[in-house]
């Protein structure tokens, strides 16, 4: 508790790598809540010790695949109603994790717990400039409430830029 | 030093096999446990079971949903001269759940199969009847195969049929109305007009009401979460019998972990998950059956309610 500001929460984390089970890196935070505020997101600052895996070669493949494409990519329902997400989407699907979290985080609560339950929709937008676009639907599910909220989101990615949301 | 990753290698060599049909075959036909099955099939397995199985299971109208479809329970009962104590299972209260009705299924399949083999499960029911609901909510879960695969509540049309659905497990008469429920129709946790307002509830009610004096068990089986969630929502007072409950509930967990690792955290729902009233298991408990029990199966949210299928397998054996 700090008064007049908020709360704050110390964290000690073991981050996953989902595509690489069994290789984990801890890493530290501090989230503040900020007192009474249900209009900005929580400050976080986060400390990784050790390193994250290079995922370059995945990255090259990936953008050279999509800039190849000749008609935009469109897709629905991912994964499908039965949990299933076809091997060439899976990279669209991480992507979305990614974009939701940047959602969840500008919008989470001490009273909050999202997580993403489905991409609705994403639509490639091509770009004169490097960037690749995906304009996501994404639905969040809100663990209090049990409510699934539908949440557009743009991201923008580029294998050295990373990734950067609109929304 | 160093991490176990995965406990048991051979179990997972075994599952990716292509599994031997016979033993199904003989319970239920060649039905597919490892799929989810739209409600038609669910009824057609039930009748199958039925058949195959007459010595030890029968079929049972529980009531109507609000769209008039017929809710039934299979009753697994080893014929003998004495009174025995119920066990009832429900699943599927809220739709988009899947892998709860498919757990129903999995158990009902699993009993069938090692009742004469498996000592455990013969001394079970040598001492106790099963009473397991497949699906409470079929009409929520027909809406969640042909609609909107993320719908929670039942089909019943509020203002004029503008705004549709109770959230059948804030139906139930304990503490209704009081915490971490709606009283809008348009939220998902709409706690109805009144307590057992919806068709559905009533028909789950009347019925372990009528029974409740040898009812020792009542579980409800959701997702997710990996909870297993003792009463009560609406308060953090414990019930009366809390050490009991506990107990029994941290065995089970125990007992889960020990399968493939997978880990449930136990607790009472005000305390671990959120405050809510209206709860079925809540209800039970207070009408007098001791022990009452939420399930939240897999996983914590990283598929959420669309697990795949192929975790169907590992979470009903680990449940079992």
């Amino acid at each position: 508790d700090i008064d007049d500001v908020g709360h704050k929460y110390y964290l000690e984390l073991e981050l996953e790598d989902v595509l690489d089970r069994g290789r984990s890196v801890s890493c530290t935070a501090e989230v503040l809540y900020h007192l009474g505020s249900t209009t900005s997101a929580p400050d976080v600052q986060v400390t990784v010790q050790g390193e994250l895996r290079s995922t370059e070669e995945a990255d090259k493949e990936f953008y050279n695949r999509i800039r190849s494409l000749e008609k935009e990519l469109v897709a629905e329902n991912i994964p499908d109603s039965h949990g299933n997400v076809p091997p060439e989407l899976e990279p669209i699907h991480l992507l979305a994790w990614v974009a939701s979290g940047y959602v969840i985080w500008q919008n989470s609560t001490e009273n909050t717990k999202f997580h993403l339950a489905q991409v609705k929709h994403v639509k490639q937008v091509k770009r004169s400039d490097e960037d690749l676009q995906f304009d996501y639907v994404v639905l969040l599910h809100e663990m209090v409430s049990q409510e699934v909220l539908p949440w557009q989101v743009t991201v923008l990615w580029h294998p050295q830029r990373g990734a950067r949301v609109s929304q | 030093s160093f991490r176990v990753l995965i406990p048991d290698v051979q179990k997972l060599v075994d599952q990716s096999m292509p599994r031997e049909r016979s033993n199904h075959r003989q319970v239920s036909g060649g039905y597919v446990y490892t799929k989810y099955h739209p409600m038609e099939e669910i009824y057609q397995w039930m009748t199958q079971i039925r058949k195959n199985n007459s010595e030890l299971v029968t079929q049972h109208f529980l009531g109507k949903t609000f769209e008039n479809r017929t809710m039934y329970y299979l009753q697994i009962s080893q014929p003998s001269n004495k009174t025995k104590k119920i066990i009832w299972m429900d699943c599927g209260i809220h739709a988009r759940e899947w892998i709860s009705p498919a757990f129903c299924q999995w158990f009902v399949k699993e009993i069938l199969q090692n009742y004469k083999t498996d000592p455990k499960i013969s001394r079970f029911l040598q001492n106790l009847d099963l009473y397991v609901l497949p699906v409470l909510n079929i009409d929520g879960y027909i809406y969640s195969w042909e609609k909107d695969r993320l719908w929670r509540k039942n089909r019943s049309p509020y203002e004029n049929g503008t705004c549709y659905g109770t959230d059948l497990n804030r139906n139930f008469n304990s503490s209704w109305g009081s915490v971490g429920v709606s009283f809008n129709c348009s939220s998902d946790v709409f706690c109805g007009p009144g307590p057992e307002s919806e068709p559905e509830t009533r028909a789950v009610a009347q019925f372990i009401k009528s029974k409740k004096s040898d009812i020792l068990c009542y579980l409800t089986i959701h997702s997710y979460g990996q909870l297993i969630l003792t009463p009560y929502g609406s308060t953090t007072e414990p019930p009366s019998n809390n050490e009991e409950l506990m107990q029994v509930a941290k065995e089970a967990a125990a007992a889960l972990t020990g399968k493939y690792g997978t880990s449930y955290r136990v607790g009472s729902t005000a305390l671990i998950l959120y405050s809510n009233s209206g709860s079925s298991r809540d209800w039970a408990h207070t009408i007098g059956i001791p022990l009452s029990y939420t399930f939240e199966l897999r996983d914590t949210g990283t598929h959420g309610f669309v697990l795949p299928a192929n975790q169907i397998q590992p979470t009903c054996e680990e449940t079992m």
